[in-house]
Parts: C-alpha cells; sequence; structure tokens
C-alpha cells in the first residue's frame, strides 16, 4: 500500500512537471506530495529530513550556479561568444560548427547544461542566422553537447551534483576521471554531425566576416568564472566545500552587475529548488518501499567494465522513459554501494541519454504528440535520427574511457 | 506560366542565375524562402528538456524576428540578382512541405541540389529529395556550381554471385 501510494505521488509529481497544469504548478505538486507521504507516515518525518538534510547542500550549490550563470549573462558573455563564434568561423559553416562545438562544450562544463540550453542555443542561432547560413547543423551541436558535454565537472549538471556528494569525490578527481569520457563523447558528436550535415556545412555563409565588430569582452565575468574554476578544482586542497566557492562567485557577479534584487530572486529559480527538494523526498519514499530494491534487483555491482556499461545503457534507458533528474535520485543510491566508478558510469548513461529523445523523456514525448497532434514543427525523426547514431556509441565509449581512467588515475 | 524559385542559403545564386537565364520573359515567377519552423523551436524553447525548470524568455529580440529579417534580406539579395520583376514568399514551417504547398497552382518548381557534389542519389538532401519526389508541377533541378563531369558517377553494382 505504502508503495503504491509512494508511486503514485511520484507520478503526479512528473505528470505535472511535464503537462505543467496552471491550476497545480510542478513544485506545489511536488512540495504538497512530499509533505502528504510525511503525513500519511509512507515517509517518516526522520526520513524526510535525512532526505532534505542530503539534497539542501546540493540544491544551495544549484543556487549559487544559476545566479553565476545569470551574471554573466547580464555582464554580456554569451553575446560576446556569439560575437567570437561569428568572427571565428571566417564565413565558413564547418569552421561555425568548430566554434560552436568549443563554446558549447565549455559552456556546458563550466556553467551547467542550464546555461547552454537556455542561454546560448538563442546566441547560436542568431549568430548562424546572421552569417546567413543554415542554423540548422549548429542548433542541433548545441542541443546534444548540452547533454553530451555535461559529462565533465560536478557543476556541468545537476545530475552530477547530486552523483558529487554521494561519490565522495574531490572536484578535482571527479573532473580528471570525467576528463576522458568527456573528449569521447565531443569526438563522437563531431564525427556524427558534422557527416550529418555534411550537405549543410559546404557553402561559405553570405555574409563576410571582414567587417564584423570584434566583441568587447566580459573581463570582470571571465575572471569570476576562472577563478571559480581555479577555486574548484583547490577545493579540497584548501578544505573549502565547492559550494562556499560557488557562492562567493555569485556574490562577486551580483556585487559588480547590482541587479533588482528580484532579478536574482528570480535567476536561482526558487521554485525549481522546491521542485528538486519535494521530489528528492518523494523518491527517497519510494525507494523505501521497494522502489530501490527493484532497481538493485536489475543493476549489476561491481566495476569490471561490462557491469559499467550497463549501469550506464540501463540508467540511460531509464532517463529516456522518466526524465534524468528522476533516474538520477532512483538510480545514485543504489549505484553508491559500489563506489564511485559506478556512479560515474551511470552518469553516462542519464547525461548523454536524453539525446534519443527530442524533449529528454518518452514520457514527455508522449504527452506532446496527444496535445500537439498536429503539430508540425517539431522533426523529431531527425532528432531521433541523430540520437541513435551517436548514444549508444557514445554509452559504450563514454564508459570504456571511464573504466581506462578508472584504471590509470 | 507560374514558377515557384525555392531560395535557400545554400544554393540560392544558381537557382537564380538558372532561371534567369531559362525562363521566358514573361513567366510569373515567385522567389519562395522557406524558414524551418523546428530549428527554431529547438533553440527558443527549451521546455520540457529542463523537468521542472521555468526559465524567463532568453534576452535580446525574438528569434522568430532575427529570422524573419533575415529572410527578407535574402529575398532582397535574390530580387536584385535576378533583375527581372519577380513577387517574393516568405514561408516558416516544416521546409519541405511548404516548398510542396507553395507550388500548388503552379507549372514550374526550380530547386537545387544540396548534397555532394558528384553525380548520384546523394547529390540530394532529404529535405529537396521529398520536394522534388512531391512537386505537384514541373521541375527544374540545377546544380549550385558546375555540374560534376562524367567520371563522377558511381560504378555499376558488382554482378551477384550464385
Amino acid at each position: 500500500m505504502s508503495e503504491a501510494a509512494a508511486l503514485v505521488v511520484l507520478a503526479a509529481c512528473l505528470v505535472a512537471a511535464v503537462t505543467r497544469p496552471r491550476w497545480a504548478p510542478d513544485w506545489a505538486v511536488a512540495a504538497g506530495g512530499a509533505a502528504l507521504l510525511v503525513v500519511v507516515g509512507v515517509l517518516s518525518l526522520k526520513g524526510a529530513r535525512e532526505a532534505l538534510g542530503q539534497l539542501g547542500p546540493t540544491v544551495g550549490f544549484l543556487a549559487a550556479l544559476l545566479v553565476l550563470a545569470d551574471g554573466c549573462r547580464r555582464a554580456g558573455m554569451f553575446e560576446a561568444l556569439g560575437a567570437w563564434m561569428a568572427l571565428g568561423s571566417r564565413g565558413q559553416p564547418r569552421r561555425l560548427l568548430a566554434m560552436v562545438f568549443i563554446v558549447a562544450a565549455a559552456t556546458t562544463a563550466v556553467l551547467s547544461l542550464d546555461a547552454t540550453v537556455v542561454l546560448l542555443t538563442p546566441i547560436v542561432f542568431a549568430t548562424a542566422a546572421r552569417l546567413r547560413t543554415n542554423a540548422r547543423p549548429h542548433v542541433y551541436a548545441c542541443t546534444h553537447l548540452a547533454n553530451s558535454a555535461s559529462l565533465l565537472l560536478p557543476v556541468s549538471n545537476l545530475t552530477n551534483l547530486l552523483a558529487f556528494r554521494a561519490s565522495g569525490l574531490s572536484f578535482a578527481r571527479f573532473g580528471g576521471l570525467m576528463a576522458l569520457p568527456w573528449l569521447a563523447a565531443l569526438a563522437i558528436e563531431w564525427l556524427v554531425l558534422s557527416r550529418a550535415f555534411a550537405g549543410d556545412l559546404r557553402r561559405p555563409g553570405l555574409r563576410s566576416t571582414a567587417n564584423l565588430e570584434r566583441p568587447e569582452l566580459p573581463t570582470f565575468a571571465l575572471v569570476v568564472v576562472a577563478l571559480t574554476l581555479v577555486g574548484f578544482a583547490l577545493s579540497s586542497l584548501i578544505g573549502i566545500e565547492p559550494v562556499w566557492i560557488a557562492t562567493a562567485g555569485a556574490v562577486a557577479m551580483v556585487v559588480r552587475e547590482r541587479p533588482d534584487p528580484r532579478g536574482v530572486v528570480r535567476a536561482a529559480e526558487p521554485t525549481f529548488l522546491v521542485f528538486v527538494l519535494g521530489l528528492g523526498v518523494i523518491v527517497r519514499a519510494a525507494s523505501e518501499h521497494g522502489l530501490s530494491t527493484a532497481v538493485d534487483a536489475i543493476l549489476p555491482h561491481g566495476t569490471a567494465l561490462p557491469a559499467l556499461v550497463l549501469v550506464a545503457v540501463i540508467s540511460a534507458a531509464l532517463a529516456n522513459l522518466l526524465n534524468n533528474l528522476p533516474a538520477t535520485l532512483i538510480i545514485l543510491p543504489v549505484v553508491a554501494v559500489s563506489g564511485p566508478g559506478a556512479v560515474l558510469a551511470m552518469l553516462v548513461g542519464v547525461n548523454v541519454g536524453p539525446n534519443l529523445t527530442y524533449v529528454g523523456s518518452l514520457a514527455t514525448l508522449l504527452w506532446r504528440r496527444i496535445v500537439h497532434a498536429h503539430d508540425h514543427e517539431t522533426d523529431m525523426g531527425e532528432f531521433t535520427r541523430l540520437g541513435l547514431l551517436t548514444v549508444p556509441a557514445a554509452l559504450v565509449a563514454c564508459t570504456a574511457a571511464l573504466w581506462l581512467a578508472l584504471q590509470v588515475i | 506560366m507560374r514558377v515557384v524559385v525555392w531560395i535557400s542559403e545554400d544554393t540560392w545564386e544558381a537557382c537564380v542565375d538558372q532561371a534567369r537565364e531559362l525562363l521566358p520573359a514573361d513567366a510569373d515567377v515567385t522567389l519562395l524562402h522557406v524558414a524551418p519552423a523546428d530549428v527554431e523551436e529547438l533553440a527558443a524553447h527549451p521546455g520540457p528538456r529542463l523537468l521542472g525548470r521555468h526559465p524567463p524568455p532568453p534576452p535580446g529580440p525574438p528569434l522568430r524576428m532575427i529570422a524573419d529579417e533575415e529572410a527578407q534580406a535574402l529575398l532582397e539579395a535574390a530580387q536584385i540578382r535576378f533583375a527581372r520583376p519577380a513577387h517574393t514568399v516568405a514561408r516558416r514551417g516544416r521546409v519541405e512541405r511548404e516548398v510542396v504547398q507553395a507550388c500548388a497552382g503552379a507549372d514550374l518548381l526550380v530547386l537545387a541540389r544540396d548534397g555532394e557534389r558528384r553525380l548520384g542519389p546523394k547529390s540530394l538532401g532529404p529535405r529537396t529529395r521529398f520536394a522534388l519526389d512531391h512537386a505537384p508541377c514541373q521541375v527544374l533541378l540545377v546544380w549550385p556550381e558546375a555540374p560534376p563531369g562524367i567520371e563522377t558517377i558511381p560504378p555499376p553494382p558488382r554482378p551477384r554471385r550464385h
């Protein structure tokens, strides 16, 4: 009975997040559902407090990163990156794609997948349009790299932040182990996308880039981001939790830009933070009542290469079924027992996997098909074809690279 | 004679040049550009891909406005190069289907190969192939540059051994 109740609340929470009804915002459903499970006794108050205690620092870390990325936006960093990509392309679409790869991979790794999806992708579209070249390859590259280039650092993806705490790794070691899988993912994306769009990349753009103005670099923002990264890398040496370094970076950006306080709060997306906390408590309840046992029965144990690949594949499947955030919350406690290798293999699955479906999960896809039955605007076929070409290869190559890194480092 | 000339970023000059050279002077010519709505949607609406997040719309002018401006600019450039009276039409949607729709009632569609620069089926990209296969009128298919030589033809398939 308790198991069914927890699963129903989890489903309601995901349905609310996907369908976004006005009368039941997802964050309210998550918070209300979590409270309900405690009130009816499915989850003890102690269990809920434990779950919140574990998630709290991660959610704070996330808030700091969102404010830092928003500060970079205010400072004009993404416009500058757009201008830099246009200049570097010299009007050649293939060079522009290379620039997009560099910028999207770096933005995702340093400022997270969200920054690439929300802030960088529209800039890339506008840059390609203004060069009067086909925007399709470049927008697809951004969309793909937002997922597959989010393997590198704990701050690159919320899934990584959640796993980072559970893995017990230092920031530098996390990055060290994930560097090779990250490069493997980038290599596969480049091979597939540059071939798939070869026709679109052949012709030079129509606009000469000779007259483009040199972008004004947002020096302060770049220095803050660079120092924050150095701080992350040295965090275990100097004994400061990375969350405080991210907070310092966010505060520096706020002090410099002096935005409207409401703007800062909005940038931190409080409703999203509440959603993550609520979802975490609900998954905890479901896990205590059988979900963990079920996941444990499916997942292999140990850190041999076949076991790691299977962990990545199952994680990718669950991320495609639900979405990578709930998938991570469900799988993480189970794989954490097998050590950091298995945790990082799970991340390969939940980060690379969502490139298979246009909107990141089958549930969302089904919903959108029902609602937009006559929507001609989304070409899911092309997205899925590219996903089928990249995701299986990247899952295997990245996990193999991870296994190699685990042997060497 | 009603003619639709498909103006796409990658191949428009060849289409315009061939249309100017080959079409009769009294042809009623429409220069057509189609903006791919799916790419714009992918760039502008992260929506459901970020579960639980409700980011504010991106700063700067809406992507639709940028796409519309650039489409108009491209059509103007095409009109200048054509150097003959012509209508211009900018559409938005699924590119290949919009091109076919725009051909309703037309006598001729002018479009260019946009794939590999050698003889063979790969010289057509998927959208051009769709428009070619479904055009409800005659079609003038041009090479974006000088046509490749006969030596680029793929070798004949080897006879099957049983």
